[in-house]
């Protein structure tokens, strides 16, 4: 393109609302920014002086995506706060939800967001329902996938609902453990209905894995590792640089930057001030040993492509997962028998917690300070569309710089693929009130 | 004379909220998909494609409470352009949670926020949509009721499919 400005005022096919603009000055980019536009709901201030035992259903609202993953390190959090310890049995509930979230959430923007991209269609709507109407084999993978997607999502839902109470803002998960047991009776037909999609799944991912789109930038991963297995919830914070802190120095480990023109902050390492990314991408990158055996026999081909710097293997890694979720879902599933237990109580201390887990978008933080009422004192959360905010920048900065060559069009689809394949959440992103401008 | 169906134009939309009512929608889209591409012409999604149009819709389905004046304006903007206009979910409906800041009583905590509202574009108060526009109905619900949203999508089908 000649000199100018590409601006999308509203990238489509994400969560939540996010622009861009470029600035193309004697044939190279003068300026690029991606700016975040959700408004801020400042529920890190909204929770203070609240009972902490409201507060992880509170705080679930800050994304209707990822609601169970804000629940979980929200209890994390309160339950670090107060020493409590969840037995084993909560622990596996949690992550038979949790594999729920990720199939569910994970499907979303694999099939429904970026799909369209490899099929050359606008939208999901424009996938031909008739089958008189599916001429071209594209055609019909295109409507194979949809159709695969309309289970993979349902049984993902299914599975949260059946252990959580619902899938999104869900009720029974408390502090110290559930509300209500799930009834073991429907346990059969989860894992019938599991093992039913596995085909699917593996066909999504020989899909994402063909998908010849390359941006290759030489970027750090962070993310949560845990030597026993592939885990979402529980672990230690790990960078691809070897090195390894405690969940409680998570913050410590980054820095804040103020990027004045967007709703949300971004972050750097503290020690290097270099950009990294989190997410699916970087729990691949770093932690492809530990998936589940049955998933690592049936993906081994694609295994070799990681770790890999190619922002659009994102996309891949999240097929992959779903796979993971399916394969550690139906174990579980097939292996847990249900007691009775009640949550665990104690009478409110004073205290602070950090709950730390890996959301389908990437590392989340929550840091809570109770008093000893048991009331809320202090309240932070870093999420991950922060913290891959500069990361989404900088691959784009060099996307265009390598081609300006190429038209308007073309460039401004590219860019929209680019940001997509982070599967950026902006809802997630604009919550808090991170920066005290009297301090900055 | 005889009743000749046209497909449902409808819109969705969604202001400052978690999105949680657009993520139910999607996923109603499992079983209904097929069927509504039968009956409704899904002119504006922004969530589901890139090409919208906002003009002449039957049916806003609009989430989100209104938190700046330039929400307002594109609020309006849909109101102009649509026959009816549903609020979907709790922040559309009642405001809250995303109207939490409204309730801020601490000086340290407003001192900070203002510091946001001045600089970034947002109103003194975040507001439910009907303070700012004629709304048709509400599907209420944090997300919204699944079975409210079907019963109203049904109505509407009825009142503006069938012309005569």
């Amino acid at each position: 393109m000649h000199d100018g400005e590409i601006t999308i005022d509203s990238i489509s096919k994400i969560e939540g609302t996010a622009g861009l603009r470029v600035v193309v000055k004697n044939g190279q980019v003068a300026d690029l920014k991606f700016i975040i536009k959700d408004y801020r709901r400042f529920y890190t201030e909204a929770v203070i002086g609240k009972p902490m035992l409201a507060t992880p259903s509170f705080v679930s609202r800050i994304c209707g995506t990822c609601s169970l993953a804000h629940l979980f390190c929200a209890l994390e959090a309160i339950e670090k706060s107060q020493d409590i310890e969840n037995s084993e049995q909560t622990m596996l509930l949690r992550r038979l939800a949790y594999d729920g979230l990720m199939i569910r959430d994970h499907a979303l923007h694999l099939y429904f967001f970026v799909l369209p991209d490899i099929l050359g269609v606008d939208s999901i709507l424009d996938i031909p329902d008739d089958r008189a109407q599916l001429g071209s084999s594209q055609a019909k993978l295109g409507h194979q996938l949809l159709e695969d997607s309309f289970v993979i999502k349902k049984i993902g839902s299914d599975l949260s609902t059946a252990i959580a109470g619902a899938a999104i803002h869900a009720l029974l998960p408390t502090v110290g453990g559930f509300l209500r047991l799930p009834d073991q009776a429907q346990f059969p037909d989860l894992v019938r209905r599991l093992e039913e999609i596995r085909e699917p799944v593996l066909r999504g991912i020989e899909t994402f894995a063909k998908m010849e789109d390359r941006l290759l930038r030489n970027s750090d991963y962070l993310c949560l590792r845990n030597e026993s297995r592939y885990d979402f919830l529980e672990g230690e914070v790990v960078n691809n640089t070897g090195k390894r802190v405690s969940e409680e120095e998570f913050d410590h480990f980054l820095k804040k930057v103020i990027i004045p023109y967007s709703q949300a902050e971004g972050y750097v390492f503290s020690d290097t001030h270099e950009d990294y990314l989190v997410g699916a991408l970087a729990r691949m990158n770093l932690n492809a040993d530990l998936l589940n055996a049955r998933t690592k026999k049936d993906v081994k081909k694609y295994l070799s492509l990681f770790p890999s710097h190619n922002i659009y293997h994102n996309n891949l890694a999240q097929a992959i997962e779903i796979l993971q979720c399916v394969d550690e879902a139906a174990e579980i599933l097939k292996t847990i028998k249900i007691v009775e237990e009640k949550p665990i109580t104690r009478p409110p201390q004073g205290g602070v917690g950090v709950g730390v887990i890996e959301a389908p978008r990437g590392t989340l933080y929550h840091l809570a300070e109770v008093d000893n009422e048991g009331m809320i004192s202090r309240y932070d959360v870093i999420v991950p569309t922060a913290q891959n905010q500069i990361n989404i920048e900088n691959d784009l900065k060099k996307y265009f710089s390598e081609n300006l060559n190429k038209d308007r069009e073309i460039l401004r689809l590219e860019a929209e693929k680019i940001i997509r394949a982070y599967d950026p959440c902006m809802s997630c992103a604009t919550n808090f009130l991170k920066i005290d401008w009297r301090e900055e | 004379m005889a009743e000749k169906k046209r497909k449902l134009v409808v819109g969705w939309f969604s202001f400052t909220c978690s999105e949680d009512s657009t993520i139910l929608f999607t996923e109603l889209l499992n079983d209904h998909l097929k069927e509504w591409k039968k009956m409704i012409e899904f002119r504006h999604v922004k969530v589901l494609k890139s090409h919208n149009r906002l003009e002449n819709l039957d049916v806003a389905f609009v989430e989100g409470a209104i938190s700046s004046e330039k929400q307002k304006e594109e609020l309006q903007r849909i109101r102009d352009n649509s026959k009816y206009l549903v609020a979907v979910g709790a922040c559309a409906c009642s405001g809250q949670p995303s109207a939490s800041r409204n309730q801020f009583v601490s000086e340290e905590i407003n001192f900070k926020v203002f510091w946001f509202l001045e600089h970034f574009d947002y109103s003194q108060k975040v507001r439910k949509l009907s303070d700012f526009v004629k709304v048709d109905d509400e599907v209420l619900g944090c997300p919204m009721d699944p079975d409210l949203f079907l019963k109203v999508l049904e109505k509407y089908l009825k009142i503006c499919t069938t012309e005569k």
